[in-house]
Protein backbone atom coordinates (compact mmCIF):
# COMPACT_ATOMS: atom_id res chain seq x y z
CA UNK A 1 0.00 0.00 0.00
CA UNK A 2 1.34 3.45 -0.88
CA UNK A 3 1.90 6.14 1.74
CA UNK A 4 -1.09 8.07 0.43
CA UNK A 5 -3.34 5.02 0.61
CA UNK A 6 -2.13 4.24 4.13
CA UNK A 7 -2.74 7.80 5.29
CA UNK A 8 -6.22 7.79 3.77
CA UNK A 9 -7.02 4.44 5.29
CA UNK A 10 -5.78 5.60 8.68
CA UNK A 11 -8.01 8.69 8.48
CA UNK A 12 -11.10 6.73 7.46
CA UNK A 13 -10.55 4.05 10.10
CA UNK A 14 -9.71 6.40 12.94
CA UNK A 15 -12.59 8.84 12.77
CA UNK A 16 -15.74 7.37 14.37
CA UNK A 17 -18.01 9.87 12.58
CA UNK A 18 -16.77 8.60 9.18
CA UNK A 19 -18.13 5.19 10.14
CA UNK A 20 -21.39 6.76 11.35
CA UNK A 21 -21.86 8.27 7.88
CA UNK A 22 -20.79 5.01 6.20
CA UNK A 23 -18.34 6.93 4.03
CA UNK A 24 -15.47 5.29 2.13
CA UNK A 25 -12.97 6.44 -0.48
CA UNK A 26 -11.03 5.24 -3.49
CA UNK A 27 -7.63 6.47 -4.51
CA UNK A 28 -6.20 6.76 -8.02
CA UNK A 29 -2.68 8.08 -7.58
CA UNK A 30 -3.18 11.10 -5.37
CA UNK A 31 -6.72 11.73 -6.66
CA UNK A 32 -9.37 10.62 -4.23
CA UNK A 33 -13.05 9.94 -4.80
CA UNK A 34 -15.16 9.82 -1.66
CA UNK A 35 -18.21 7.56 -1.71
CA UNK A 36 -21.29 7.83 0.48
CA UNK A 37 -23.64 4.86 -0.04
CA UNK A 38 -27.27 5.66 0.66
CA UNK A 39 -28.53 4.68 4.11
CA UNK A 40 -31.94 5.35 5.72
CA UNK A 41 -30.43 7.23 8.70
CA UNK A 42 -29.04 9.90 6.32
CA UNK A 43 -32.50 11.04 5.20
CA UNK A 44 -33.67 14.57 6.02
CA UNK A 45 -36.93 14.56 4.08
CA UNK A 46 -38.84 11.27 4.17
CA UNK A 47 -41.44 12.40 1.64
CA UNK A 48 -39.06 12.69 -1.32
CA UNK A 49 -36.92 10.97 0.12
CA UNK A 50 -33.86 13.23 0.16
CA UNK A 51 -30.54 13.23 2.00
CA UNK A 52 -30.31 15.67 4.90
CA UNK A 53 -28.63 18.93 3.89
CA UNK A 54 -26.38 18.60 6.91
CA UNK A 55 -25.33 15.12 5.79
CA UNK A 56 -24.32 16.44 2.37
CA UNK A 57 -22.40 19.28 4.02
CA UNK A 58 -20.72 16.90 6.45
CA UNK A 59 -19.79 14.48 3.65
CA UNK A 60 -18.23 17.33 1.62
CA UNK A 61 -16.32 18.50 4.69
CA UNK A 62 -15.04 15.01 5.49
CA UNK A 63 -14.00 14.67 1.83
CA UNK A 64 -11.90 17.82 2.18
CA UNK A 65 -10.29 16.51 5.38
CA UNK A 66 -9.69 13.07 3.82
CA UNK A 67 -8.04 14.62 0.75
CA UNK A 68 -5.81 16.68 3.06
CA UNK A 69 -4.88 13.52 4.94
CA UNK A 70 -3.69 12.09 1.60
CA UNK A 71 -1.63 15.04 0.44
CA UNK A 72 -0.74 16.65 3.77
CA UNK A 73 -0.32 13.57 5.88
CA UNK A 74 -0.54 14.26 9.55
CA UNK A 75 -1.01 12.09 12.57
CA UNK A 76 -3.64 14.54 13.75
CA UNK A 77 -6.94 15.55 12.20
CA UNK A 78 -6.86 18.94 10.46
CA UNK A 79 -9.40 21.49 11.71
CA UNK A 80 -12.07 23.20 9.63
CA UNK A 81 -12.07 27.00 9.93
CA UNK A 82 -15.04 27.85 7.73
CA UNK A 83 -17.16 26.33 4.97
CA UNK A 84 -19.76 27.61 2.54
CA UNK A 85 -22.04 24.91 1.20
CA UNK A 86 -24.11 25.52 -1.92
CA UNK A 87 -26.98 23.16 -2.66
CA UNK A 88 -27.90 22.73 -6.32
CA UNK A 89 -30.14 19.67 -6.37
CA UNK A 90 -31.78 17.44 -3.78
CA UNK A 91 -29.62 14.50 -2.72
CA UNK A 92 -31.65 11.50 -3.77
CA UNK A 93 -31.77 8.05 -2.16
CA UNK A 94 -28.69 6.76 -3.97
CA UNK A 95 -24.90 6.74 -3.69
CA UNK A 96 -23.20 10.14 -3.58
CA UNK A 97 -19.65 10.83 -4.78
CA UNK A 98 -17.34 13.72 -4.02
CA UNK A 99 -13.95 15.02 -5.05
CA UNK A 100 -11.90 17.71 -3.36
CA UNK A 101 -9.54 20.11 -5.06
CA UNK A 102 -6.87 21.75 -2.94
CA UNK A 103 -6.74 25.24 -4.44
CA UNK A 104 -4.00 26.49 -2.16
CA UNK A 105 -2.07 24.79 0.59
CA UNK A 106 -0.15 27.29 2.66
CA UNK A 107 1.92 26.79 5.77
CA UNK A 108 -1.03 27.01 8.13
CA UNK A 109 -4.18 27.20 6.03
CA UNK A 110 -5.51 25.28 3.04
CA UNK A 111 -8.24 26.48 0.66
CA UNK A 112 -10.38 23.60 -0.56
CA UNK A 113 -13.19 23.26 -3.09
CA UNK A 114 -15.31 20.10 -3.04
CA UNK A 115 -17.94 18.92 -5.49
CA UNK A 116 -20.59 16.22 -4.93
CA UNK A 117 -22.66 14.38 -7.51
CA UNK A 118 -24.81 11.29 -7.84
CA UNK A 119 -25.81 9.91 -11.24
CA UNK A 120 -23.76 12.24 -13.40
CA UNK A 121 -20.63 14.24 -12.65
CA UNK A 122 -21.90 17.12 -14.79
CA UNK A 123 -25.00 17.39 -12.62
CA UNK A 124 -23.48 18.24 -9.22
CA UNK A 125 -25.80 18.21 -6.22
CA UNK A 126 -23.64 20.44 -3.99
CA UNK A 127 -20.40 22.40 -3.69
CA UNK A 128 -18.33 23.26 -0.67
CA UNK A 129 -15.70 25.98 -0.41
CA UNK A 130 -13.74 26.23 2.77
CA UNK A 131 -10.57 26.83 4.75
CA UNK A 132 -8.84 24.25 6.90
CA UNK A 133 -6.26 24.86 9.61
CA UNK A 134 -3.41 22.43 9.04
CA UNK A 135 -2.16 20.56 12.08
CA UNK A 136 1.23 19.02 12.48
CA UNK A 137 2.95 21.86 10.62
CA UNK A 138 4.25 23.56 13.72
CA UNK B 1 -41.27 31.36 25.96
CA UNK B 2 -43.64 32.92 23.46
CA UNK B 3 -46.32 30.52 22.33
CA UNK B 4 -46.43 29.17 18.83
CA UNK B 5 -49.53 27.62 17.20
CA UNK B 6 -50.06 23.93 18.00
CA UNK B 7 -49.42 22.97 14.38
CA UNK B 8 -45.97 24.59 14.55
CA UNK B 9 -45.14 22.89 17.84
CA UNK B 10 -46.17 19.52 16.39
CA UNK B 11 -44.04 20.12 13.31
CA UNK B 12 -41.11 21.18 15.50
CA UNK B 13 -41.37 18.04 17.59
CA UNK B 14 -41.60 15.94 14.43
CA UNK B 15 -38.57 17.70 12.90
CA UNK B 16 -36.44 17.36 15.98
CA UNK B 17 -37.00 13.68 16.65
CA UNK B 18 -38.71 11.90 13.72
CA UNK B 19 -36.60 12.98 10.75
CA UNK B 20 -34.30 9.97 10.24
CA UNK B 21 -31.00 11.90 10.34
CA UNK B 22 -32.15 13.83 13.44
CA UNK B 23 -33.16 10.61 15.19
CA UNK B 24 -29.87 8.92 14.22
CA UNK B 25 -27.88 11.79 15.74
CA UNK B 26 -30.07 11.82 18.88
CA UNK B 27 -31.36 15.40 18.46
CA UNK B 28 -33.46 16.83 21.30
CA UNK B 29 -35.88 19.73 20.89
CA UNK B 30 -34.95 22.45 23.41
CA UNK B 31 -37.43 25.19 22.51
CA UNK B 32 -39.49 26.70 19.73
CA UNK B 33 -41.00 30.17 19.50
CA UNK B 34 -42.03 32.35 16.58
CA UNK B 35 -39.11 32.45 14.11
CA UNK B 36 -36.76 30.76 16.54
CA UNK B 37 -35.80 27.24 17.43
CA UNK B 38 -33.25 25.44 19.56
CA UNK B 39 -32.03 21.83 19.37
CA UNK B 40 -29.29 19.99 21.22
CA UNK B 41 -27.28 16.88 20.41
CA UNK B 42 -25.78 14.88 23.29
CA UNK B 43 -22.19 13.62 22.95
CA UNK B 44 -21.80 10.05 21.74
CA UNK B 45 -18.73 7.92 21.06
CA UNK B 46 -19.71 7.21 17.43
CA UNK B 47 -20.10 10.94 16.65
CA UNK B 48 -16.49 11.81 17.44
CA UNK B 49 -14.46 13.58 14.74
CA UNK B 50 -11.04 13.57 16.39
CA UNK B 51 -10.22 10.35 18.26
CA UNK B 52 -7.21 12.01 19.93
CA UNK B 53 -9.44 14.45 21.80
CA UNK B 54 -12.92 12.87 21.83
CA UNK B 55 -14.40 16.04 20.36
CA UNK B 56 -17.69 15.71 18.48
CA UNK B 57 -17.30 15.88 14.66
CA UNK B 58 -17.73 19.12 12.73
CA UNK B 59 -20.14 17.22 10.49
CA UNK B 60 -22.49 16.67 13.43
CA UNK B 61 -22.45 20.40 14.12
CA UNK B 62 -23.12 21.03 10.41
CA UNK B 63 -26.21 18.80 10.53
CA UNK B 64 -27.32 20.40 13.80
CA UNK B 65 -26.95 23.96 12.42
CA UNK B 66 -28.73 23.07 9.18
CA UNK B 67 -31.54 21.30 11.00
CA UNK B 68 -32.06 24.01 13.60
CA UNK B 69 -32.18 26.62 10.81
CA UNK B 70 -34.93 24.52 9.19
CA UNK B 71 -36.76 24.45 12.53
CA UNK B 72 -36.56 28.25 12.83
CA UNK B 73 -38.04 28.53 9.32
CA UNK B 74 -40.90 26.22 10.31
CA UNK B 75 -41.40 28.29 13.45
CA UNK B 76 -41.57 31.45 11.32
CA UNK B 77 -44.30 29.94 9.16
CA UNK B 78 -47.07 30.45 11.69
CA UNK B 79 -50.35 28.87 10.66
CA UNK B 80 -49.35 28.50 6.99
CA UNK B 81 -46.71 25.78 7.26
CA UNK B 82 -44.16 25.27 4.50
CA UNK B 83 -41.20 23.00 4.05
CA UNK B 84 -37.70 24.24 3.28
CA UNK B 85 -34.64 23.08 1.39
CA UNK B 86 -31.19 24.48 2.07
CA UNK B 87 -29.91 26.81 -0.67
CA UNK B 88 -26.65 27.73 0.99
CA UNK B 89 -25.12 27.57 4.41
CA UNK B 90 -21.98 29.33 5.60
CA UNK B 91 -20.43 28.03 8.81
CA UNK B 92 -17.57 29.48 10.85
CA UNK B 93 -15.96 27.16 13.36
CA UNK B 94 -14.48 29.34 16.09
CA UNK B 95 -13.11 26.53 18.19
CA UNK B 96 -13.49 22.83 18.85
CA UNK B 97 -16.16 21.75 21.32
CA UNK B 98 -14.99 20.53 24.69
CA UNK B 99 -14.10 16.81 24.70
CA UNK B 100 -16.95 14.40 25.38
CA UNK B 101 -19.47 17.25 25.42
CA UNK B 102 -22.71 17.72 23.47
CA UNK B 103 -23.67 20.79 21.46
CA UNK B 104 -26.71 23.10 21.55
CA UNK B 105 -27.82 25.25 18.64
CA UNK B 106 -30.16 28.22 18.45
CA UNK B 107 -31.41 29.59 15.11
CA UNK B 108 -33.33 32.74 14.19
CA UNK B 109 -35.26 33.01 10.94
CA UNK B 110 -35.32 36.79 10.65
CA UNK B 111 -36.89 37.19 7.22
CA UNK B 112 -39.20 35.10 5.04
CA UNK B 113 -40.21 36.12 1.54
CA UNK B 114 -42.57 34.13 -0.68
CA UNK B 115 -39.63 32.02 -1.87
CA UNK B 116 -36.65 32.40 0.46
CA UNK B 117 -36.07 32.28 4.22
CA UNK B 118 -32.98 33.92 5.76
CA UNK B 119 -31.57 32.42 8.93
CA UNK B 120 -28.73 32.93 11.41
CA UNK B 121 -27.65 30.31 13.91
CA UNK B 122 -25.11 29.80 16.65
CA UNK B 123 -23.84 26.75 18.48
CA UNK B 124 -22.14 26.28 21.82
CA UNK B 125 -21.09 23.42 24.05
CA UNK B 126 -21.26 24.71 27.64
CA UNK B 127 -21.82 28.45 27.70
CA UNK B 128 -23.94 30.35 25.18
CA UNK B 129 -21.59 33.34 25.47
CA UNK B 130 -18.63 31.20 24.34
CA UNK B 131 -19.66 29.92 20.88
CA UNK B 132 -18.08 27.08 18.94
CA UNK B 133 -19.72 27.89 15.60
CA UNK B 134 -21.97 30.37 13.84
CA UNK B 135 -23.92 29.93 10.62
CA UNK B 136 -25.77 32.03 8.08
CA UNK B 137 -28.08 30.38 5.60
CA UNK B 138 -30.67 30.90 2.89
CA UNK B 139 -33.46 28.34 2.49
CA UNK B 140 -35.87 27.81 -0.39
CA UNK B 141 -39.48 27.96 0.82
CA UNK B 142 -41.76 25.26 -0.57
CA UNK B 143 -45.35 26.25 0.09
CA UNK B 144 -48.13 23.69 -0.33
CA UNK B 145 -50.33 24.00 -3.44
CA UNK B 146 -47.45 25.51 -5.40
CA UNK B 147 -48.18 28.90 -3.89
CA UNK B 148 -44.54 30.00 -4.04
CA UNK B 149 -44.43 32.99 -6.33
CA UNK B 150 -41.91 35.79 -6.02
Amino acid sequence: MSDAAEQLDAFLQRVPYVRFLGMRAELSGDEMTAILPFAPHLVGNSNLPALHGGVIGAFLEMTALAQLSVTQGSARVHKTIDVTIEYLRPGRAMTTYARAELRKVGRRVANVHVEAWQEARDQPIAFLRGHVLLSGGS
Amino acid sequence: MTDVPDIVRQMAEHMAVSVPQAAALGFKLVSVEPGRGSISVPWREDLVGDPDTGVIAGGVVTSLLDHTCGLACAAAAGTEPFSTATLDLRIDYMRAAAPRTGVTCQAHCYKVTRTIAFVRAEAWDVDQSDLIATAQGAFVVNRPNGAAKP
